[in-house]
């Protein structure tokens, strides 16, 4: 698609409301960021940033194979420290690679809603990641977004290619510091995942009261390929609506979803969303979520378009007030014979018999709910490096992660 | 003074009387086993005084330590030194034991408790998830004895455990009862639920109890008691006049 044709697309779809989540006045937030001062290496960023970061597991200073930091509409960071992966601020990736136009807006539609057409017709700020041919780190790419300016609309549009053979680990944390009440977050995310590539990407939210989270991704998934997708949000939030497409385009290729919520206030519409195309394919979504005030949407659905596919869905939601809703809709679409798709979804209270067996070993009912709040938190998730699971852990197993 | 005194109790669970006016009293260093039919009310007894809410008290009172504590949160009981090895108990996900043990007693040994059960391979694994019935009651072991409660109570530590795991469940009786000590300077105590009676050829229980539609009906020598259930039944007890 043309520079122009992706622009046109994009403005007639301005006043178009998202299937899902409520809607947002786009109006009502800026769009002119103030432009911050680019650093060498990440060791130089602000306190601030750095602090935040680490609060939503990217430990800027820790061994990685390179990073990237954007601050408000800024990439002030974008460094690569491992010849295996190339990592730029997407603007100057577009200038110095022509064939990104290939990738670029062909897994999101720029007129998808008002939110992609709203960054299609801005200019572009986001990461360019790629993995290169048979390459391989457990080192993770570490990345930041951070919205540091109240009142923005800020702007995202990243793209990830892992090349045929690769193996690429990404953690990206999303963040807002404590002086920022008000602000708004689109993130477009096109993901490639070439012929027998690995590839997890793990991302950590934490934003504020009242912040606005609209991220838009697409992912294809080519033969022997695979992704572990793992998304934790566990801070209050005003209200996020996401709903990533994967689709396993190729014999084999095999898509994982992990999702961790633990909400306390907002409007919080999750899910994913998985087609799978191509003989052998698998694919698999898991969800927790713990409400303890808010009403959350646990969305899952899964598409099986050939025979021998196979696809598995979890929706297991705690509900621990009565200021708290947990909506949990798995949906599986069978097109073909010879599936295997399933999926369980239960909503409900801690069970009283665990409550029981801890009290009786001297934990107070606050204590014990905490306990098991925290290991029903504590999703296992396959296919990560040692360094990011812990990573994952820590953030999960906080102290303050309780039952009301 | 006894360690445990329960007074003329009834209990109930739903609308269904289970215990009728039970009395038992157990001083400190002693253990007691308990013997009867399914359904009699073992369980519920155990229930009742670990103070789990599902149980009601209809009457009577628990007497522990001096304290009377028929209407004591279960944690305050666990607190003031009464522990249970639960027959059936829950898995917990994303709980490891070995954290659990820590949670329990933060000064425990955590390796040396594991290893004395034979059970470190178990450390790393979700608390009971997956547990054979056997593994089950090791686990409820190792959390006890981390716990090291002055009052332990035992729902049938040996249903489902093989022969070679069966000496280490009686060996940590006797630890947490303290019958590896000179009788007169043990102040721990337990009771004890067998069908089988298996588990008292590891372990020493110092008197028994059968029960019988929610009360005791004979009472005296562990192995006398045990040989004459085998000769007559349970049925034979009920006809016993030996006091209570």
């Amino acid at each position: 698609m043309h520079v122009s044709d992706i622009e046109e697309k994009a403005r007639r779809a301005r006043e178009k409301r998202a299937l899902y989540g409520t809607d947002v006045d786009l109006q009502s937030y800026e769009s002119d960021a103030k432009p911050q001062n680019i650093v060498e290496k990440a060791e130089e960023l602000p306190g601030i940033v750095k602090k935040a970061a680490l609060d939503v597991g990217v430990k800027l200073d820790a061994e990685s194979s390179g990073a990237y930091v954007q601050m408000d509409q800024t990439p002030v960071v974008a460094k690569s420290l491992y010849e295996g992966v190339e990592i730029m601020d997407i603007a100057s990736a577009l200038k110095k690679y022509d064939y990104l136009q290939d990738y670029w807006w062909k897994l999101v539609a720029p007129d998808a809603d008002k939110y992609t057409a709203d960054v299609a017709t801005s200019p572009p700020a986001g990461y360019f990641i790629r993995a290169k041919s048979g390459m391989k780190t457990v080192f993770p790419v570490k990345s930041c977004l951070y919205l540091g300016s109240t009142n923005l609309n800020q702007r995202v549009h990243n793209v990830i290619v892992a090349e045929e053979g690769s193996e690429l680990h990404v953690i990206t944390g999303c963040t807002t510091p404590a002086h920022v009440q008000r602000g708004l977050h689109i993130g477009v995310s096109e993901f490639f995942i070439q012929k027998n590539a690995r590839v997890s990407f793990t991302m950590v939210h934490s934003w504020g009261k009242e912040v606005e989270v609209r991220p838009r991704t697409g992912i294809a998934i080519a033969e022997g390929g695979s992704l572990s997708n793992n998304y934790i949000l566990l801070r209050p939030v005003k209200t996020i609506q996401t709903f990533p497409s994967a689709t396993l385009a190729g014999r084999g290729a095999v898509a994982s979803f992990n999702t961790v919520v633990y909400s306390t206030m907002g409007n919080i519409d999750i899910g994913s969303n998985v087609i799978l195309d191509a003989p052998e394919t698998s694919a698999e979504s898991i969800s927790r979520v713990v409400s303890v005030g808010g009403e959350v949407i646990a969305r899952g659905r899964m598409t099986g378009r050939v025979p021998g596919a196979r696809a598995h869905l979890e929706c297991v939601g705690l509900l621990l007030s009565d200021k708290g809703r947990i909506y949990s809709i798995p949906e599986l679409d069978g097109q073909s014979r010879d599936l295997d798709m399933s999926h369980e979804a239960a909503v409900g209270r801690i069970s009283e018999e665990e409550l029981e067996y801890l009290m009786a070993r001297g934990l107070t009912s606050e204590e014990a709910t905490s306990v098991i709040v925290r290991g029903f938190l504590d999703v296992e998730i396959k296919g990560l490096p040692e360094d990011l699971k812990q990573e994952i852990k820590n953030i999960t197993q906080r102290e303050d992660l309780k039952g009301s | 003074m006894w360690l445990l005194e329960i007074v003329d109790l009834s209990a109930s669970i739903g609308n269904k009387q289970v215990l009728k006016n039970f009395n038992l009293k157990i001083g400190s260093g002693e253990t007691h086993a308990l013997f009867g039919p399914n359904g009699t009310g073992k369980t519920t007894l155990l229930n009742v005084i670990a103070g789990i809410p599902r149980y009601k008290v209809d009457g009577g009172r628990i007497v522990f330590k001096g304290k009377d504590i028929t209407n004591m949160s279960m944690d305050e009981r666990a607190r003031l030194g009464i522990g249970m090895a639960f027959q059936r108990p829950p898995a917990i996900r994303g709980l490891r034991l070995k954290d659990l043990i820590r949670i329990i007693n933060p000064k425990a040994d955590v390796l040396a408790i594991l290893n004395k059960m034979d059970f470190a391979a178990f450390a790393e694994r979700d608390v009971n998830r997956g547990f054979s019935g056997g593994e089950v009651k090791r686990s409820e072991m190792v959390q006890l004895l981390a716990q090291q409660p002055d009052f332990v109570m035992l729902d049938e530590p040996d249903s489902g455990v093989d022969l070679e795991n069966i000496k280490l469940i009686g060996d940590a009786i006797n630890s947490l009862t303290q019958k590896d000590r000179r009788p007169s300077s043990r102040t721990k105590s337990g009771i004890i639920i067998t069908h089988f009676g298996h588990i008292l050829e590891y372990m020493k229980a110092d008197r028994a109890h059968v029960m019988l539609g929610g009360s005791i009906v004979c009472s005296g020598n562990p192995s006398e008691i045990l040989a004459q259930i085998k000769r007559n039944g349970y049925e034979g007890c009920a006809g016993c006049m030996c006091q209570t």
